[in-house]
Formats: structure tokens, sequence, C-alpha cells
């Protein structure tokens, strides 16, 4: 089994008083700090969309930078004062701050447990009251996305009992609502119901409503984050049923969007990457390798053109991760299913610069290639997760590889099933006509097998 | 409260199944239903229909709360997506069930016949099959379900069926065989023909068996080219 799985944080127990580092007071407040909060705030009032998507993306990447390199920001109580203790400033700047931590830092399981909290406010609002406010479709994203990004780190925090303290064991036991699965689909779920935004996209293809026209932005005076956020709920979903297995359910909840066209998921190269990467993995599971070899193809060309423009952006060590992770996935692909004319030049010359020689020892299904494969998915795929809450009783394990052994022994399943079938594909390319009895000898097996190997061919993948 | 109809009974199952589909359709994440979810499926193996939307569903659920999970329930949603063969139901089933759970001995024995199926392995998946009655008989319709996998099989890889293939592929021999070949052509358009000392020939006709899904499956993944250069080979 791989081990470059492992998923990357620092250890569970982690020393609670060594982290944050010495030095660190959360109530001093930088003027650059008090500055930044104020302007910011002043924005998302005026709803200066531009400004604050500059401040957002670029000003609090700089200050972080050379202030909270590796230290939180200030806390909010400290910096409310500037920001006449605005309530829903308030919920988005912790958003920020407890992002800010997770990738600067690591998180203590208290902090986790305050950041759902967090959400769980912060959305309470959006749902419930009247928002006035347009914010940039990236910070809406951001958010969704990292919202995800927490309730898999904490699946996978908390699936590693084994050295867990007293403490962190008695909390988890006391905080048994925070990140519950049910919670975070719950979330995602009335976020696309009440933005009602299903029936906007529909109606939007009978020029009843404007949407993407305005890249989800409202020019009639109103707020257009609950939309927005309604619309990235159905890539938070796709992906969170991805961490579970569930592939089928998960690309129903993209159905709304069409993705052989431009849309609001890609105003975000964040959101446009996670939304095709998950598609395309949803359909290599499904065995539909010809959808998954044409988007995966897409997105790679996408990327190679644009990625330059994105080199100083804080996603832009994600892009290239995942951009990586793109092309074992279609390396896999095009071993199961070779597809010679869906590939584009430049794609291709990517593919054989990285994995040319894998690939064709994929291709002889011997035991060097099973492994090949076990690599290249495990380097590619999702951090899947065990969403059911953990046995407090002894002894104690750790259990947070069992989700992706079980997605890594089927993926094996499917491989091993193809074998046969590559054999098949190998002859037809020589042999123009055969007699049925003349290949079933050549390949050492019956007729009958020989007969239904067409079969699968015909119904599940290509020639 | 009076004895009910077999109508009136219908009729309360349909409002029963109509409330799960809308429940899973608006309201999927919710632990309440589980118990709605486990009926349905019970329901729907007496009453031979299926959802696959709904059974998913349920799994979930018992990945949220394996302590809720009922064995039997999962072995009965497994077999209901194996009949529903060639969709790729059971494996999607597979993708949510616990790796500890899938070694017991029922759901090595399912998987193993769904392997069978896979490969076109009839009459090895016959064998085991009636290895496993206590499993696949708690399942009405299952041998039809099969059956009919099995002709749609055929139907797309033969342009005439030597009988001896078919009676392996559906289980059926002899004159039960003869029964069902005549029902056949009288009903289905089957015609029956003498062969070169091999016994009868069967040409289906292609159009019936063909569903819609994989009409488009098929168009995506292979050019017609293909599907005529394969033909002259099967014979």
């Amino acid at each position: 089994m791989a081990t470059n799985y492992d998923y990357e944080e620092a250890p569970a127990n982690y020393d609670e008083t060594h982290r944050q580092d010495l030095g660190y007071d959360p109530n001093f407040v930088p003027d650059s700090v008090k500055s930044f909060v104020g302007h910011l705030y002043r924005h998302i009032r005026e709803k200066n969309v531009y400004e604050i998507h500059q401040m957002y993306e670029i000003s609090f990447q700089t200050l972080s930078d050379r202030l909270f390199k590796d230290t939180p920001w200030p806390s909010v109580d400290a910096v409310a004062h500037y920001v006449d203790n605005d309530q829903v400033f308030c919920l988005l700047y912790r958003e920020m701050w407890f992002r800010h931590l997770y990738a600067r830092l690591s998180p203590t399981l208290k902090q986790r447990i305050d950041s759902w909290d967090n959400y769980c406010s912060l959305f309470q609002v959006v749902l419930h009251r009247v928002v006035n406010m347009q914010l940039p479709n990236q910070w809406l994203w951001d958010m969704v996305d990292e919202f995800v990004y927490q309730f898999q780190s904490f699946c996978q925090y908390r699936a590693k009992m084994k050295n867990k303290s007293e403490q962190e064991i008695a909390l988890l036991r006391q905080y048994d609502q925070a990140w519950n699965v049910y919670g975070v689909l719950n979330y995602l779920q009335a976020f696309v119901e009440k933005s009602n935004i299903m029936q906007i996209l529909e109606q939007e293809k009978e020029g009843l409503e404007q949407f993407t026209a305005t890249d989800g932005y409202d020019y009639s005076g109103g707020s257009n984050v609950l939309k927005v956020l309604g619309y990235f709920s159905m890539v938070g979903l796709l992906r969170v049923h991805c961490l579970l297995g569930d592939y089928q359910t998960g690309l129903k909840c993209l159905l709304p969007i069409d993705i052989s066209q431009q849309g609001v998921y890609t105003s975000v190269i964040g959101s446009h990457i996670t939304t095709i990467y998950h598609y395309g993995f949803a359909n290599l599971m499904l065995r539909r390798y010809v959808e998954a070899i044409r988007e995966f193809n897409k997105i790679l060309l996408y990327i190679y053109k644009t990625k330059q423009f994105h080199q100083k952006s804080p996603q832009y060590e994600q892009i290239l991760k995942k951009n990586e992770q793109m092309y074992a996935l279609l390396a896999i692909c095009l071993s199961l299913c070779p597809q010679v004319k869906l590939v584009e030049e430049t794609v291709n010359s990517q593919l054989r610069e990285k994995y040319g020689e894998k690939m064709a020892r994929m291709q002889r299904y011997d035991d060097e290639a099973f492994a090949i494969y076990d690599e290249l998915f495990s380097y590619a795929c999702p951090k899947f997760i065990t969403p059911s809450a953990p046995s407090f009783e002894e002894p104690l394990v750790n259990y947070n590889q069992d989700a992706y052994r079980l997605q890594l022994k089927l993926f094996l399943y499917e491989v091993k099933q193809q074998q046969l079938l590559s054999g098949v594909r190998t002859f037809l390319k020589v042999y123009s006509t055969i007699s049925l009895g003349k290949l079933a000898n050549y390949m050492e097996v019956d007729e009958p097998t020989l007969r239904w190997t067409f079969f699968f061919f015909l119904m599940f993948l290509c020639i | 409260m009076g004895r009910e109809t077999p109508k009136q009974q219908q009729q309360q199952q349909q409002q029963v199944s109509y409330t799960v589909e809308q429940l899973v359709a608006v309201n999927p994440y919710n632990p309440d239903i589980l118990p709605d979810l486990e009926n349905y499926v019970n329901e729907q193996v007496s009453s031979q229909t299926y959802s696959l939307d709904a059974n998913l569903c349920l799994l979930r659920l018992y990945q949220f709360e394996p302590e809720r999970m009922s064995t039997q329930i999962v072995a009965r949603i497994l077999v209901k997506a194996l009949m529903a063969m060639p969709a790729p139901d059971f494996s999607l089933c597979l993708f949510l069930i616990p790796e500890r759970l899938q070694m017991e001995e029922q759901f090595k024995t399912l998987i193993v016949l769904s392997h069978y199926l896979e490969t076109g392995r009839f009459r090895q998946f016959w064998d085991e099959a009636a290895k496993s009655r206590h499993i696949v008989e708690a399942v009405p319709g299952f041998e039809q379900a099969i059956q009919t996998y099995a002709i749609h099989v055929l139907s797309l890889t033969y342009q005439k069926i030597p009988r001896p293939v078919l009676a392996e592929a559906i289980n059926i021999e002899g004159l039960s065989l003869d029964k069902f070949l005549e029902h056949q052509a009288a009903n289905s358009g089957w015609i029956l023909e003498k062969g070169h000392g091999r016994g009868q020939l069967i040409i289906l006709p292609r159009n019936e068996f063909n569903h819609p899904e994989l009409k488009k499956s098929a168009a995506d993944s292979v050019p017609l080219e293909h599907i005529t250069r394969i033909f002259p080979i099967l014979g």
C-alpha cells in the first residue's frame, strides 16, 4: 500500500502550549491591521466589490506574509472596535482568521470546534436574514471550499484516536455536533434550496433570469451572497459525496451546472479546477473513462495556458498540485481505455513526459502494473473520509485510512477485470478479421468468455 | 378498523413510496428517515420495484451511523442492484459498504455472483446461485431479471444464437426451454431457425432490448465503425 497517502498535517497530539508561537498577543492590533479592517469594512458597506476583492486577495496575503507568517491574526475581539462591532463583519473576519490559521499553523481541537461554530453563525445569518452585501466570487467560493476542507480535515483528525489526550477525548465527546456530517451536508443543501439556484439556472436557459451573464452579481441593488453560495454549494456537495464514495449522487448534485459551457464556476480558477477534478474522478470510478478523459484534457490545456497569470496568487500551489494529480488520473484513464484522438497535443506531450514510461508498464497488466495503478490512484485520489463518530472504547485505534483502503481496493478490482479486455484490444489492432475460435485460442480463454468480453467493450468501455 | 381491501392497501403503499421518493429528493441527509428507507427496501423486494436513489441514500445513512446498519437490508439492496444489470448499481453500492462487511460470507458470495455476471460467465453464475438459494430466493423476480439481462447481452453480441448458448445463459433447458422459446416467438418477435446440425438457432430482434440510456453511453464510447468491425467476428 502506498504510504504517500498520509494526510499532510501536523500530528494530532501536537502540544497545545507550543503551537501559536511565542510572542503572540491576540489583543495587539498593528496599525496596518486597523487600517485594513477599517477599509474592508467600509468597502463592504459600500458594496465596492472590486476593492473588496483587491483587499481580500492581495492585501490580506501581503499582511499575512509580512506580519503573521506563523502566528494568527489579531483576535476578533480586538479588531471589533475598529468596525463598529459589526456582527456580520466580525463573522467574516473570523472566517478569514481561521482559514489563515489552518493554512499556516495547526489548529487545536478547540479551534476546530470554534471554527465550526463560526461557520454556523455566519451561515445562519446568510440563510435567515436579509444580507445586503455583494462579495467577490473568489471569497464566496473560498468559504464553501474551506468549509468542506475543514470538514475533511476534522474527519481525518478524529479518526486518529490512538494518541489522543484525555482532554481531547473529553472535548470530542462533549462537542459531538461539531463538524457532524449531517450538519455539513444540510448546510450545503440549505444554501442550494434557499437560494433557489436550480430554478434560477433553469429559467436562465429560457431568458427569464440573469445569473451567469452577470457572473452571479446582482446589479439591481440586491445581494449576490446567497445565490452564489447556493451555486458553489452544488460543487461542495459533489466534493463531499466523492469523499464519501457516493459518486453517483455527487454527479447528480452537479447536474444543474452545464460544464460544457463557461459559467460562474469558471469565474474562479479554484472552483473551475475543483469542479472538473471531482467530476472527472467520479466518472473514472463509474467507469466512464471517455467522459473523464475529455474533461481532464480540457482543463489541463486550460491550466497550461493560464497558470502564468496565477503565479502570485495564494491559490497557485493548489493549482499546481491539482494539475499534477489530474495528469495522474488521465494516465490511469488512458491506460484503461486508450483514446488517441481525445487528447490534445500539448497535454499529450506533458503526459508522455510525466507518465509515458509508467503508462507503458501499466498496460502490461502484470504485478508491476498493479503497483503503478495503486501508486497513481493513491497520489491523485481525494482524501476519503469515514463520516461516523469514533468509538471511544478501548483500545483506541486509528481508522483514518479505512475509507481510502476500500476505494483503492474496489478500484484495483476493476483494473483486474480490465485485464482480459486489454488483451483483446491488442489482438484487434493486429488482426482486422479473425475467427472467434482462433482469437480465443490465442488468448487462451474459452469462446463464451470471449463473446461476453466483446459485450463489455460495447457497453462499458471503448475499443 | 376493518380489514383493508387489496386495492386500498395498494393505494396506501403507493402513497408511502411517493413520500419516500420525495423525502430522498428533498431531505436526504436526515437520520429520521432511516426506518422509512428500510421499509422501502422491503417494499421494493415484495412488489418487485426498484429505486437506486433511495437505496444509495440508505447506504449513506448507514455510513453515518453504522450501529443502525442492518446486514439483511444491505444484502437485499445488493441483490436488487444485481437485478438492475447492466446498470453499474452493484459497484455503486459497494463503494458505500464498509470493507469488513464485504468480507462476510453472504457478501463475498454476492460479489462473486456479480463478478460472474460482469465477465459473462453465466454457467458459473447459475451454479453459484444454486448454492446460495437462501440469498437469491429471498428476492422475488431475481431469476427473471438475470435472464432478461442475459438475453439483452445475447441480443447485442450475437446475430444468431445457438440453442445451447441460450440455454446456458438463461439456465433453462429441455421442455421448459421449448415453451419459453415458443412464448418469445409468439410475443416478442423471436425467430426460431434450424441450424447446421447444432440444433436450433435463435434470432433476436435487436431493437427490442435496447435501453435508451445504454444507447447513449454506447454512442459516447464506441464509434459505429468499431461496432460493425466486431460483428463479423461474432458470427
